[in-house]
């Protein structure tokens, strides 16, 4: 009953808490993608914990918010500009070197040192995997964004 | 081998999915043991991957006295470990979708109530 | 019924007996990974093996991953369409 009446959201202490942490949930998404050549994660999982971080949202503010602030044309919009630059970066590989997905950037000064052994971790290497890295982030976050927006508004239109 | 205690658990897993795949009706339930089987296939390739002592194939702040080939585990079944989980989260949003569509059009979860579902 | 609990049966059994016969765990052989642990470095410059095979050594893998995943926020989107959409 309350929750029609609150078209949805949940009470004032999880809707200050969720988009005061929000921000470090982007931040910390932001960490994992930009130091998936070095520590454990990569472009999926940054993705994943941002894409979780929208999901808070939809939770904390309920869908009317949602409807208004989200649009899915966007998001697919993102979504494409990551696959868009993943193969571009594949197609350079291909065009400047010897083959498709070639790791032309290894060694060139731009992203390209070569670490020997057990290190605390150059963040200047890497070759091309750190703009994979990015292209794969942004992919799975606005996919992952969308779905979970679209399946939480069609749930609430029904209700 | 009896020592192949963790496979064991891996076919315990498929069986528990397989079961609600074939023997539900629920479309819910279905859903789940799908996702079930695939949990026992990605830790089936993690513990294929599998090496006795060995470290995260990852060099930064490598701990010291790691012989290098033989004391990382396997990366390889690791990266497509990666890509099943993300191929079934996909497949998992598109299921559920396809069951809220379902739902909406007969008004019931039931596979043999669905009637084109059945058989 | 009857014949899914047979297949049912049948199926787990050829799955036990791979589980005894599979190679013993902790011990496995492999030359491929053995020589993308001992060259990764050299060859992608990136600390993280896992994420060399992934995006280097797989990647053609890591492609067709992103166009399944493309592919499956398409359909959800196709599939949970809103109703004012349809009249455009």
């Amino acid at each position: 009953m309350s929750e029609e009446k609150n078209n949805g959201r949940m009470s004032i202490i999880v809707r200050t808490i969720a988009s005061s942490v929000f921000p470090f949930i982007v931040i910390f998404s932001f960490y994992i993608i930009m130091h998936g050549h070095l520590t454990p994660g990569g472009g999926f999982q940054g993705g994943s914990v941002a894409a979780s971080a929208i999901v808070m949202l939809i939770a904390a503010y309920g869908y009317r918010k949602v409807d208004e602030r989200v649009k899915e044309n966007s998001l697919a919009c993102i979504e494409s500009i990551g696959a868009i630059i993943f193969v571009a970066v594949a197609f350079v590989g291909l065009f400047m070197a010897a083959s498709f997905m070639y790791n032309f950037l290894v060694g060139s000064p731009f992203f390209g040192e070569i670490p020997h052994g057990g290190n605390t971790g150059i963040l200047n290497s890497g070759g091309i995997l750190p703009i994979l890295n990015i292209a794969v982030g942004l992919k799975v976050m606005a996919g992952l964004s969308a779905v979970v927006a679209v399946m939480a508004l069609s749930a609430g239109e029904k209700k | 081998m009896i020592w192949n205690i963790p496979f064991i658990t891996v076919i315990v897993l498929i069986a528990v999915g397989l079961y609600a795949v074939l023997f539900k009706r629920n479309l819910i339930k279905i859903a789940v043991g799908i996702t079930i089987i695939e949990s026992g296939v990605n830790l089936f390739l993690i513990t294929l991957g599998y090496r006795k002592g060995g470290v995260a194939p990852i060099y930064t702040n490598l701990p010291p006295n790691v012989e290098i080939p033989k004391g990382m585990v396997l990366p390889v079944p690791q990266a497509l470990t990666l890509t099943s989980i993300v191929i079934g989260v996909a497949v998992l949003a598109l299921i559920l979708s396809f069951t809220m569509k379902i739902y909406e059009h007969y008004k019931s979860l039931d596979s043999h109530i669905v009637r084109r579902l059945k058989e | 019924m009857k014949a899914k609990t047979i297949f049912f049966i049948i199926f787990m059994a050829f799955l036990l007996y791979a589980a005894f016969e599979i190679h013993p765990f902790s011990k496995p052989t492999s030359k491929m990974d053995d020589y993308i642990i001992s060259n990764a470095q050299n060859e992608t410059g990136a600390n993280n093996v896992v994420t060399s095979v992934v995006f280097d050594y797989r990647g053609y893998d890591t492609l067709g991953e992103a166009t399944v995943l493309f592919a499956a926020v398409s359909g959800v989107l196709v599939a949970l369409r809103r109703k004012e959409d349809k009249h455009e």
